[in-house]
């Protein structure tokens, strides 16, 4: 079984799984890897289970320690990875032995890196989940330096070999997302559709696990005074507070919210969002609402 | 023991949420309550594959449909059910009504301080929906002449335990968070609200009624 052991824990470095699905009703958030296609890739190449527990790091990267012989897969944001101070490849498999030191270095674009260890992380998990969740303090606090967490037996099957490169996602500069429109569209004014087509969006620092600030023109609301009361948010969705400047929620987001949403981005655009550093522009291409939500 | 009051309803309105989510409006609370009901119901008898359920106050929202445009279609033809039958016993919060809020609502009343207690521990309320935190249920039943705005300013430390007012609505907080409602009473066991442990975790699920019991310290 064994351990980890983090050396260097970075400006936020969490553990993350599949996260805490269909607690919603409970207020309890999604929460879970942030960009889930690198994830679930850095898993496969380790030759873990759909599922494991991983690290996700933010920015800076992280610096582990093995306690005993495993193998890791460096992938989502590239970076710089050595082993005792030797570089080693990004995004493959990589053998450690019991006492070798990784370091998987800063972000060279996008934000998210992941480190899956054959085996998978064990740290505490709470309805199932080992994810750490920003909003609401589920599962295990983020790592500090010195932090221990236990490794699973390693899997039956042995890492995937890799000849051929792996399909890690490019990160860009800018992000075009498809937004299903609705469900509140109706609060905004006709010309909202028109702004988010030829609008562009910065993406703010003050953006996280719950979700960008975004940055740019604002979407104004027919009626700026009205309450919406509170309703259940649809991970992806783009909700507009009173200053009509967007927040495009994350894998930690708040279950319900009273402000209305004006669309929702798929899980491609969601894995996009969790690598747009601040200063990402962002565009969108709105798609009509489906033909059944026409009033009749 | 009621049977309940069926009829079509044509207030449910599917808004697309998503590529997978469907957002019912359903005009009222009490016909929300009904349809979350009525999805619960259909989920377990298999009717209805859906990674998320969640009540809002006049909402339901379906999260992880494969295909919404079907459930969407079948929505208006729903029979709800309005008043079902209510399902088990009240939970029973004892409470002191000793919150630093007490004196400006019982002022918002009309009232006294003690009568404050004695109104708001005399009605039974029922969870409508959970949000903001883990195990926050917003809590239904405080007739609108005692409703109350919330506070100008937020307090950025509600210590876990605060039984708040706002609007319609009476909640306790689970764990210490920022919070801008009206604080009156303090649970004398907040431990009760969240227990991971638990199943379900949170005590006050959508759909639990529930009785505050004044207590004397």
């Amino acid at each position: 079984m064994s351990h980890i052991e983090i050396l260097r824990a970075g400006v936020l470095t969490t553990c993350q799984d599949a996260g805490r699905p269909g607690w919603g009703h409970l207020a309890v958030p999604p929460s879970g890897a942030a960009d889930r296609p690198s994830w679930r890739l850095a898993n496969q190449l380790a030759g873990n289970p759909t599922g494991a527990c991983a690290l996700e790091t933010t920015l800076n990267g992280a610096t582990v320690r093995a306690h005993r012989n495993v193998t890791v897969v460096v992938g989502g944001a590239p970076c710089a990875v050595t082993v005792d101070g030797r570089p080693e490849s990004w995004g493959q498999p990589v053998k450690l032995q019991a006492g070798s030191v990784l370091d998987a270095g800063p972000a060279e674009v996008g934000v998210r890196s992941y480190l899956a260890f054959s085996g998978g992380l064990h740290p505490k998990s709470s309805l199932g989940s080992h994810s750490t969740c920003l909003l609401s303090g589920l599962g295990p606090a983020p790592l500090k330096d010195g932090d221990t967490i236990p490794l699973g037996p390693s899997p039956a099957h042995p890492p995937l070999p890799t000849q051929w490169p792996a399909p890690w996602a490019g990160i860009g500069e800018d992000i075009v997302m498809k937004l299903h429109l609705g469900p509140r569209l109706e609060w905004f004014r006709p010309e909202a559709v028109a702004e988010l087509t030829r609008g562009v969006w910065t993406v703010s620092e003050h953006s996280n696990r719950i979700g960008l600030r975004l940055e740019g023109p604002s979407l104004k609301r027919t009626d700026p005074a009205a309450e919406l009361p509170s309703e259940g948010i649809a991970a992806g969705g783009l909700q507009v507070p009173p200053n009509g400047q967007p927040i495009l929620f994350g894998a930690d987001h708040p279950t319900t919210g009273g402000y209305p949403v004006i669309g929702v981005v798929g899980p491609e655009a969601q894995a996009a969002a969790a690598q747009a550093r601040p200063g990402t522009r962002i565009r969108f291409v709105p798609l009509p609402m489906p033909h059944w939500s026409k009033r009749s | 023991m009621s049977t309940g009051r069926t009829t079509a309803a044509p207030r449910l309105r599917p808004l697309p949420a998503g590529p997978r989510g469907i957002l019912i409006d359903c005009g009222t609370t009490a016909a929300a309550r009904a349809c979350y009901r009525s999805l619960q119901n259909r989920r377990m008898s298999g009717l209805l594959e859906a990674e998320d359920l969640v009540p809002g106050a006049t909402t339901v929202l379906v999260d992880g449909v494969d295909e919404p445009e079907l459930l969407a279609a079948e929505l208006p033809g729903w029979p709800l059910t309005e008043e079902p039958e209510a399902v088990g016993e009240a939970v029973e919060i004892p409470v002191c009504y000793d919150g630093p809020d007490l004196e400006a609502v019982a002022a918002l009343w009309g009232v006294s301080t003690d009568d404050v207690a004695d109104i708001h521990s005399g009605i039974e309320y029922e969870a409508a929906f959970c949000g903001f935190s883990p195990g926050f249920a917003y809590l239904e039943g405080l007739p609108e002449r005692y409703h109350v705005p919330r506070r100008e300013s937020p307090r950025t430390k509600v210590p876990a335990g605060s039984l708040a007012i706002a609007g319609p609505y009476t909640g306790v907080y689970p764990r210490t968070s920022p919070g801008g409602w009206q604080l009156i009473a303090t649970m004398t066991n907040p431990g009760r609200l969240w227990n991971e442990h638990r199943e379900p975790a949170a005590l006050l699920i959508p759909g639990t009624r529930v009785r505050f019991a004044a207590v004397r310290v």
